[in-house]
C-alpha cells in the first residue's frame, strides 16, 4: 500500500468519524428537546442568560455603574432627565442607575461565579472521590474524614468563613468564588466516591492493573469516564446553588461589593430600604435570580433523568 | 446494634475535633483581632500599651497552641468561655438566639411536611398528568426563588396592604404565644416553601420508585382499595429518603437562615454568627460553629437510628 492511499484512507476514516459524532450529537440534542421539553426550556433560559452576559455592552442601554443624580429612584418606564436612550424599563436605583442595565451586567457576575465555582468544586470533588475509592485504606479514610468535617459546616457558614478569611471587598470576586467552591467539594466527592467504589470492582480495572497500567492512568482514563454521569449531574445541580449562594453572600455584604453589579447586592441596601417607595428595586433582581436558578434546575433535572434515571439528588 | 451505636458516637469525636481545629485556625487567619477592631471603630489613636493590655486581659497574647489547649480544656469542663465582645458567658448569648432559631426551624419543618408529603404523593400517583406538571413546576420554583427574596416580597405585600413591618424585638413563645407566632409565621413560610420543594421532589421520586414494586401489584391484586395501596403500602415504604432530606434540611435550618433572619430582623443563631465573625469574637464563633456541626452530626446519627424503626429490614451490626 502506498503512502498516498494510506493517507487518503486515514482522511476518509476521520471524515466518517466526524460526521457520525456530529450527527450523533445533533440527534442527542434533538432527542433531548423532543422528550424533555422542560429541560429544553431550562437550556433556553441558560442560553438567553449567557447571551446577555456576553453582549452586555451592546444590550444594556445605560452605564451600569454610574448614574445621574437627577434620575434617582425613577419608576419603571420613565425617561432620563437628559432624554437619552430608550428610558428606564425597570426604573432606577437611589444612585440614579438604570436597574435593567444592572440586571444585564449582573448576569456576568452570576454566571462567572456559578460556572467557575461549580466546575472547580465539582472537579476537585471528582478527583478526591475517585482517588479515595481507588486507593482505599488509609487514604480513603483520611479523605472521608476531611470531607465529613467540611460537610458538617453549614454551607453558608463555610462560605462566610472563607470570605472572612480571604477578605471580601472590591476586586475580590475570586474570594467569593473560592468561598462557594469549598462547600461544593465534599458533597460531590461523596456522591462520586460511592459510584467509583462500584467501578473499582469492575473486571476492566483489574485487567488494566494486571497489564501494568499506572494508578493515575487507571483513575483518569478508566474510572473518571465511568463516574462522569454523577459528576455532570452534581455539576449542573450546583450551578443553580452557586448562583443562589453568590446572591445570598452579596446580600449579606460578604460577596460582590458596589459599584459592581450583582443581583444579590441589588437586593441588599436599596432593595430593602426603599421597599415601599421603590418596590421595583426588590422585584427585578429577585426575578433574575429565580429565572437563572430555575433554568439551571430544569436543565439539570432533565439531564439527570436522561443520564441516570435511578440517581436521586434532592 | 449497641456496638454500632457506640462506634457511631465515637466517630463523631474526630469529625467534631476536625471542625474545632478548622474553625480555630480559620478565625486566626482572618486579619485583625477584636481589640484592633474595637478601636478601629472609634477612629482615635490608642497607645500600644492599652492595646497590649486588653489583649492580655482577653488571653490573646498567649501562643496559638496554648489558646487552643485552653479552649479544649474548657469544653472538657463543659465551659464554653465568655464572649470576647460582650463579656457575657457564651452559653447565655447562644441560648437566647437558639430558642428563636429552633422554633423557626420547627415551624418551617411542620409547614414543609404538611405541604410536601401530600403533594409529593399526588404528583407521583398522577405522574405525567397536568397535576404532576403543576406540582413539579411549583416545587422547582421553590428551589429557584431565594427564601430571602420571598421574604422581601412578603414584607412588601404585608407592608402595603396591612402596614405590617417585622417587629424589631423578639417575643418569646412563653411570653405571648400570639405575638410570637405572628412574628415567626412569615419567615417560616418563606423558608418552608423552599424546604417543602426539596422534600416534595424526594417524596415524588421515592413513591414512584416504590409503586413499581411487586408488593404494590400484590396489594392491588388482592383487591385493596387504591387509596389504601398508596397510603399504607407505597407511602410507608417510600418514607426513608423523605425522612432523610427533611432531617438534614432541619439541621441546616438552625444555622443556615442567616439571610432570612436579616430580612425579618430576627436575632437568630445565623445572625449571631455573622456578627461574631465580624467582631472576631473567637470564643463565640468557635462555640456556634461547633454547636451547629454537633447538631448536624447528631441529626445524621438520629436519622440512621430512625431507619431501624421505620424499616424493620434494616439492621446495623
Amino acid at each position: 500500500m502506498s503512502a498516498i492511499t494510506r493517507d487518503a484512507e486515514e482522511l476518509a476514516r476521520i471524515r466518517f468519524q466526524e460526521r457520525t459524532t456530529a450527527a450523533r450529537a445533533r440527534r442527542a440534542v434533538k432527542d433531548f428537546v423532543l422528550h424533555r421539553p422542560l429541560g429544553a426550556f431550562g437550556a433556553a433560559l441558560i442560553v438567553v442568560m449567557i447571551l446577555a452576559a456576553v453582549f452586555a455592552d451592546q444590550i444594556a442601554p445605560y452605564d451600569a455603574t454610574t448614574g445621574e443624580f437627577l434620575d434617582l429612584l425613577k419608576p419603571p418606564g420613565s425617561m432620563p432627565a437628559s432624554g437619552d436612550g430608550p428610558g428606564f424599563i425597570m426604573g432606577t436605583d437611589p444612585f440614579g442607575r438604570d436597574v435593567f442595565s444592572r440586571i444585564i451586567y449582573g448576569s456576568r457576575t452570576a454566571l462567572a461565579v456559578g460556572f467557575i465555582a461549580s466546575i472547580v468544586g465539582s472537579t476537585l470533588g471528582l478527583l478526591l472521590g475517585v482517588v479515595g475509592a481507588y486507593a482505599g485504606g488509609k487514604v480513603d479514610q483520611t479523605i472521608q474524614r476531611l470531607m465529613d468535617v467540611l460537610i458538617s459546616f453549614p454551607l453558608i457558614v463555610l462560605a462566610i468563613a472563607v470570605v472572612a478569611a480571604l477578605g471580601g471587598g472590591e476586586d475580590k470576586v475570586g474570594n467569593v468564588i473560592a468561598a462557594i467552591t469549598v462547600p461544593i467539594i465534599p458533597r460531590v466527592a461523596r456522591v462520586v466516591r460511592s459510584s467509583a467504589l462500584a467501578v473499582v470492582e469492575m473486571p476492566y480495572i483489574e485487567a488494566a492493573r494486571s497489564v501494568g497500567v499506572g494508578a493515575w492512568r487507571i483513575m483518569l482514563r478508566h474510572m473518571v469516564p465511568n463516574v462522569f454521569a454523577p459528576y455532570l449531574i452534581m455539576l449542573t445541580a450546583f450551578l443553580g446553588q452557586a448562583i443562589l449562594l453568590e446572591a445570598s453572600l452579596s446580600f449579606l455584604g460578604l460577596g460582590v461589593v458596589e459599584p459592581a453589579a450583582s443581583w444579590g447586592l441589588m437586593l441588599r441596601g436599596a432593595g430593602m430600604q426603599f421597599l415601599e417607595r421603590a418596590p421595583w428595586l426588590a422585584i427585578a433582581p429577585g426575578l433574575a435570580i429565580s429565572a437563572a436558578v430555575f433554568g439551571f434546575n430544569l436543565f439539570g433535572d432533565s439531564l439527570r433523568d436522561a443520564l441516570d434515571p435511578r440517581l436521586r439528588t434532592a | 446494634m449497641q456496638r454500632y451505636i457506640v462506634g457511631r458516637l465515637l466517630l463523631m469525636i474526630p469529625t467534631l475535633f476536625g471542625v474545632a481545629v478548622l474553625t480555630f485556625v480559620v478565625m486566626r487567619l482572618v486579619p485583625g483581632d477584636i481589640v484592633a477592631l474595637r478601636y478601629a471603630g472609634t477612629g482615635a489613636s490608642v497607645p500600644q500599651e492599652i492595646i497590649d493590655q486588653e489583649r492580655r486581659a482577653l488571653g490573646l497574647d498567649k501562643g496559638i497552641p496554648e489558646q487552643f489547649a485552653d479552649w479544649m480544656a474548657g469544653i472538657a469542663r463543659l465551659d464554653m468561655g465568655t464572649s470576647l465582645w460582650t463579656g457575657r458567658p457564651v452559653v447565655e448569648e447562644v441560648s437566647l438566639r437558639l430558642e428563636l432559631s429552633v422554633e423557626l426551624a420547627i415551624i418551617a419543618t411542620l409547614l414543609a411536611i404538611a405541604l410536601a408529603v401530600p403533594l409529593g404523593v399526588i404528583a407521583a400517583v398522577k405522574q405525567d398528568t397536568w397535576i404532576d406538571y403543576v406540582i413539579r413546576v411549583f416545587s422547582i420554583g421553590g428551589l429557584a426563588m431565594p427564601s430571602f427574596w420571598i421574604g422581601i416580597l412578603m414584607i412588601l405585600v404585608l407592608l402595603t396592604t396591612f402596614g405590617w413591618a417585622p417587629p424589631l424585638t423578639f417575643t418569646s413563645l412563653l411570653e405571648d404565644p400570639f405575638a410570637n407566632l405572628s412574628q415567626l409565621i412569615w419567615p417560616a413560610l418563606a423558608v418552608g416553601y423552599r424546604y417543602s420543594a426539596v422534600a416534595m421532589r424526594m417524596t415524588r421520586s421515592s413513591v414512584l420508585e416504590v409503586m413499581r414494586e411487586d408488593y404494590i401489584r400484590t396489594a392491588r391484586a388482592k383487591g385493596a382499595r387504591e387509596r389504601l395501596v398508596v397510603v399504607r403500602h407505597a407511602l410507608r415504604n417510600s418514607l426513608l429518603p423523605v425522612v432523610t432530606v427533611i432531617s438534614l434540611e432541619f439541621a441546616f435550618l438552625i444555622g443556615g437562615l442567616v439571610v432570612t433572619e436579616q430580612v425579618f430582623n430576627l436575632n437568630g443563631i445565623g445572625k449571631l454568627l455573622v456578627d461574631a465573625v465580624a467582631h472576631r469574637d473567637y470564643t463565640l464563633v468557635q462555640a456556634i460553629v461547633l454547636l451547629l456541626a454537633f447538631v448536624f452530626v447528631l441529626v445524621n446519627f438520629l436519622v440512621d437510628m430512625l431507619y431501624v424503626f421505620l424499616d424493620p429490614r434494616i439492621r446495623y451490626s
